[in-house]
């Protein structure tokens, strides 16, 4: 008799299940699309760049020692053009170095991007290859890395960076990172 | 004559293999390593469009994988380590087909969880019914049996 009365509960049980499930799924935060990194906790690819302005190689070793942020971005994205007033506004707002990197864009296409929009990057790297942003397991501009002293990649924000964005999960970051 | 041509230019058409997105240009001159590469790039998906293979996808990310893909195996890689290269970067998710562990266990086997539970609720459910239609467990009494047999024979 239990055994039936528990029956007559299962299609109760699976709707509050399914319900929970479409919940999240509703939530305006969540975006299927949005991939986990597999690099979190892991260190920083090793590479080597040529720059924007030609400032030598921008490497790996640049970055040792210090909390950083890279950015990949290219001119025809067109949420990196989206994004890029939240990236003047943390420039201005923090001393955190911000690295950018040209995903498979022309060195004369990025340029002419930075000088229309300014410019809130310490170096630009240029990946015309694309093959960094592979090692750093980028799958669409812009994303944003956030790196550890230790040279470990902590964070990884997918698509065009907001103050939202900024303000709930790269802020507290950089905090307990010790480094704003 | 004509018909036969169109039949058998349409059966040369679906006897093609399919032609993928991969680009003239990318293929290796070495055919064997190249049959492993595509064999590898129909198992690793876009992450892009992320329902398709690297090997069927337009994708510019596709087309760089598809090449670094070649270039790992012509260095000498084995498939296993070509493949590992790519799921260091980009996590299990790149795998089309998901590699068994206890984080995809409801994934591969609530199939079959659900088949056996679906299978034992219509299994209980016959049988059930099954013995509902018979009124009680009791023999035919003699005037039953008597009846029965003068209404299946009445048309006789």
């Amino acid at each position: 008799m239990n055994f039936r009365r528990a029956f007559f509960l299962l299609p109760l049980v699976l709707f509050l299940v399914l319900a929970a499930y479409f919940w999240r799924g509703l939530s305006p935060d969540y975006d299927p699309q949005t991939l986990p990194s597999a690099m979190i906790d892991k260190p920083e690819p090793v590479f080597s760049l040529a720059t924007l302005g030609n400032s030598g190689a921008l490497t790996t070793d640049d970055m040792k020692g210090q909390v950083v942020l890279v950015n990949f971005f290219a001119s025809w994205c067109v949420p990196c053009r989206e994004e890029h007033a939240t990236l003047m506004q943390f420039a201005r707002d923090n001393a955190v170095p911000l690295y950018g990197i040209a995903y498979k864009d022309k060195p004369a296409d990025a340029a002419k991007f930075l000088q229309s929009l300014g410019d809130p990057y310490k170096r630009v790297g240029l990946d015309e290859s694309g093959r960094t942003g592979i090692d750093f397991g980028v799958y669409g501009v812009p994303e944003t890395y956030a790196i550890d002293r230790q040279g470990r990649i902590r964070w990884r924000h997918v698509g065009p960076l907001d103050a939202n964005a900024v303000a709930k999960e790269l802020n507290p970051l950089l905090r307990e990172l010790g480094a704003s | 004559m004509r018909r036969v041509l169109a039949w058998g230019l349409l059966l040369a058409l679906l006897a093609a293999p399919g032609a993928g997105a991969v680009e003239p240009g990318e293929m290796l001159s070495n055919t064997v390593l190249e049959a492993r590469a595509q064999a590898i790039g129909k198992e690793l998906r876009c992450l892009v469009c992320q329902n398709e293979s690297i090997e069927d996808s337009g994708a510019d990310l596709a087309h760089d994988l598809r090449v670094l893909l070649r270039q790992r195996l012509a260095a000498g890689d084995t498939d296993q380590q070509a493949i590992q290269y790519i799921v260091d970067r980009y996590g299990d998710f790149v795998l089309l087909k998901p590699p068994v562990e206890p984080a995809t266990w409801v994934l591969w086997f609530s199939p079959f969880a659900i088949l056996i539970l679906g299978g034992a609720g219509i299994w209980l459910y016959l049988r059930r019914r099954g013995t509902g239609m018979v009124s009680g467990d009791r023999p035919l009494t003699p005037e039953e049996q008597r009846e029965l047999d003068r209404l299946l024979h009445e048309d006789q």
